[in-house]
């Protein structure tokens, strides 16, 4: 009882010399959505008090700013945008809040890649982070510019990132595994939203889309039609959901063309924790274990 | 000519589906615009449309896109606003339409912040489009069976109806049904409204109901060859909206109403009741 209470008390000790600091020291850091929200805590643990402008499951494509997101903005010490034109939104909002905020863009350094439909976010493909690698340089964005704002926590940072980068590492090397397993000639699906660009480059899976690179665009009957003929002529062997478009029309396309439906893909937005896709890691996990188990069977 | 009007609806069910849902909502909605407009309230079914939204909405919270929570949602949701709306105007100094503006318009915004308080902004899209090239066999069947349903009870209504529409002051002096057909009349715009509504979404769900009667107006002075013209007109501006959708990849449900819009002006220019050519001519005739 005394020894339990004595580590306790140890614990305790040990927990405010070098634990987090108080609430209000903490570096105040606003990421655009969910994803990027992840992988700033990741970085910045305890030092740091991350929220997301836009919250889990939601879409940031179509995505209207209140009030208190400006509010949020204004209070910020970073923030942390995707960059490649994903947030379309950020710039007047960042202009409208009058934050003073060191603004950090965490895809500097990608090499961007076009997008497969031309109508939107500037022609560059911004869903950069479907490729870990490309995560592994967000990482060393943040840490850099966390870094900058908050120099004393320089060590914290430094360590936090590098633990995490072993860990994409290795998020990496499973992916691949996985991916190799399915036969090269299954390695076709089709999904709504074709924002798994980089992961295709990545990977060598090739995604196919009914609509476009964004989701504010309504699918015509040709756009359908053409997708049930391209599954039926490629033998695409399963199309997949995913949390952010209409469910109703992809169900359509499966029975009408016999690919198996598979579960739901997250792309641009994480689950909130009852959710599979909770952090970075979880949504990649998540999406190769659903790819392969559908494409297998 | 086979490849460019046949073809399509032979080599795509999802095609074949939406021209049964167009067609069904044509022939259920067709009539009841028609007697919509006869009593000067176009304007009503858009905003019943839009009152639907927090029902809908209500639905999909319970139950995701679920056809039934949502079916239900948006009848009870439209019934109650167009009932409110009808008792607050007969009990108090208010005009219908100003009573009805008011709450449709309270709904409206029930709608949307219950839809963006659960944090997706997405789903609302998708009740103000619908999809029309998605219906899966509850959705068609639903559809189908308002469009029967209406047609039934419009059988039923129909002479107290027509009665009503053309002198209300005589169907009151020899009957008192005026009260119940107004009753039975609105719950079958909030149904048709609610058929069309997973088809087109809310904002056109009323294109299917409004534009081809208005296009009947134009061409027919009795109520029989308004309905059979306007049916016609929805039967027509469905197919061809569908092919459009198809060839030219513009969104279907709007492909849809602008095929209508298109009828509509062809008629305000050239109708042979009150077009504007029709207007134009006679009078030169006469001075000569």
């Amino acid at each position: 009882m005394i020894a339990g209470r004595l580590s306790l008390a140890a614990a305790l000790v040990i927990a405010i010399s070098a634990g987090p600091a108080p609430a209000q020291d903490k570096l105040k850091v606003v990421a655009t959505f969910s994803i990027l929200a992840d992988l700033v805590q990741n970085v910045g643990g305890d030092r740091v008090e991350v929220s997301a402008l836009v919250a889990p499951n939601g879409d940031a494509h179509v995505y209207a700013p209140t009030p208190a997101d400006a509010r949020t903005l204004g209070a910020a010490q970073v923030v942390v945008t995707n960059g490649l034109g994903f947030e379309g939104w950020i710039e007047r909002l960042v202009k409208a809040s009058g934050t003073k905020a060191a603004m950090a863009v965490a895809s500097k350094g990608v090499k961007p890649r076009r997008a497969e439909s031309d109508h939107d976010h500037g022609g560059s493909d911004p869903h950069a982070w479907q490729s870990v690698g490309n995560a592994k340089i967000y990482v060393a964005n943040i840490r850099d510019a966390l870094v900058k704002a908050d120099g004393a926590g320089k060590t914290t940072y430094e360590a936090n990132a590098g633990a995490y980068l072993a860990k994409l590492d290795a998020l990496d090397n499973e992916v691949k595994t996985t991916i190799a397993r399915i036969p090269a000639d299954r390695r076709r699906i089709i999904t709504t939203h074709d924002a798994f660009g980089y992961f295709k480059d990545a990977y060598g899976l090739d995604f196919i889309a009914p609509q476009g690179v964004s989701t504010e665009s309504e699918a015509s009957a040709r756009d359908v039609a053409s997708i049930i003929s391209q599954i039926k002529k490629q033998k695409i062997p399963a199309v997949f959901l995913e949390n952010v478009t209409d469910p109703r029309l992809l169900k359509r396309i499966g029975e009408e063309s016999g690919a198996k439906i598979g579960g739901t893909l997250y792309s641009d937005a994480l689950t909130d924790g009852n959710g599979p896709a909770p952090t970075y890691i979880d949504m990649m996990r998540h999406n190769v274990r659903q790819l392969a188990t559908a494409l297998m069977s | 000519m086979y490849d460019i009007l046949i073809a399509p609806f032979v080599d795509y069910e999802f095609l074949r589906r939406a021209l049964v849902g167009v067609l069904a909502l044509a022939l259920g909605a067709g009539p009841v615009g028609v007697f919509l407009m006869l009593r000067r309230m176009s304007l009503m079914g858009d905003a019943m449309a839009h009152a639907i939204l927090p029902g809908a909405a209500i639905g999909f919270l319970f139950a995701g896109l679920n056809l039934f929570a949502m079916t239900a949602g948006g009848l009870i949701a439209g019934f109650v606003v167009a009932l409110l709306a009808g008792l607050v105007a007969r009990a108090t100094e208010i005009k219908e339409d100003a009573s009805l503006a008011a709450f449709f318009l309270i709904s409206l915004a029930v709608g949307v912040t219950i839809v963006s308080m659960r944090g997706t902004n997405i789903d609302l899209l998708h009740f103000l489009f619908g999809s029309v090239l998605a219906l899966d066999d509850q959705t068609l069947l639903l559809i189908a069976v308002i469009a029967s349903f209406s047609l039934v009870v419009l059988a039923v209504i129909w002479r107290p109806l027509v009665l009503e529409c053309v002198d209300p002051g005589f169907l009151r002096s020899v009957s008192r049904a005026g009260a119940p057909v107004h009753v039975a009349f609105l719950a079958l715009v909030v149904m048709n409204l609610v058929g069309a509504f997973h088809a087109l979404g809310t904002l056109l769900a009323v294109g299917l109901m409004m534009v081809p009667a208005a296009v009947g107006r134009f061409w027919a002075r009795d109520v029989t060859a308004m309905i059979v013209i306007a049916v016609g007109t929805g039967i027509f501006s469905g197919i061809t909206g569908l092919l459009l959708s198809y060839h030219t990849a513009v969104p279907a449900g709007p492909a849809v109403i602008l095929v209508a819009g298109v009828l509509y002006a062809g008629s305000v220019l050239f109708g042979r009741v009150g077009g504007l050519a029709q207007r134009l001519l006679p009078t030169r005739h006469l001075e000569a």
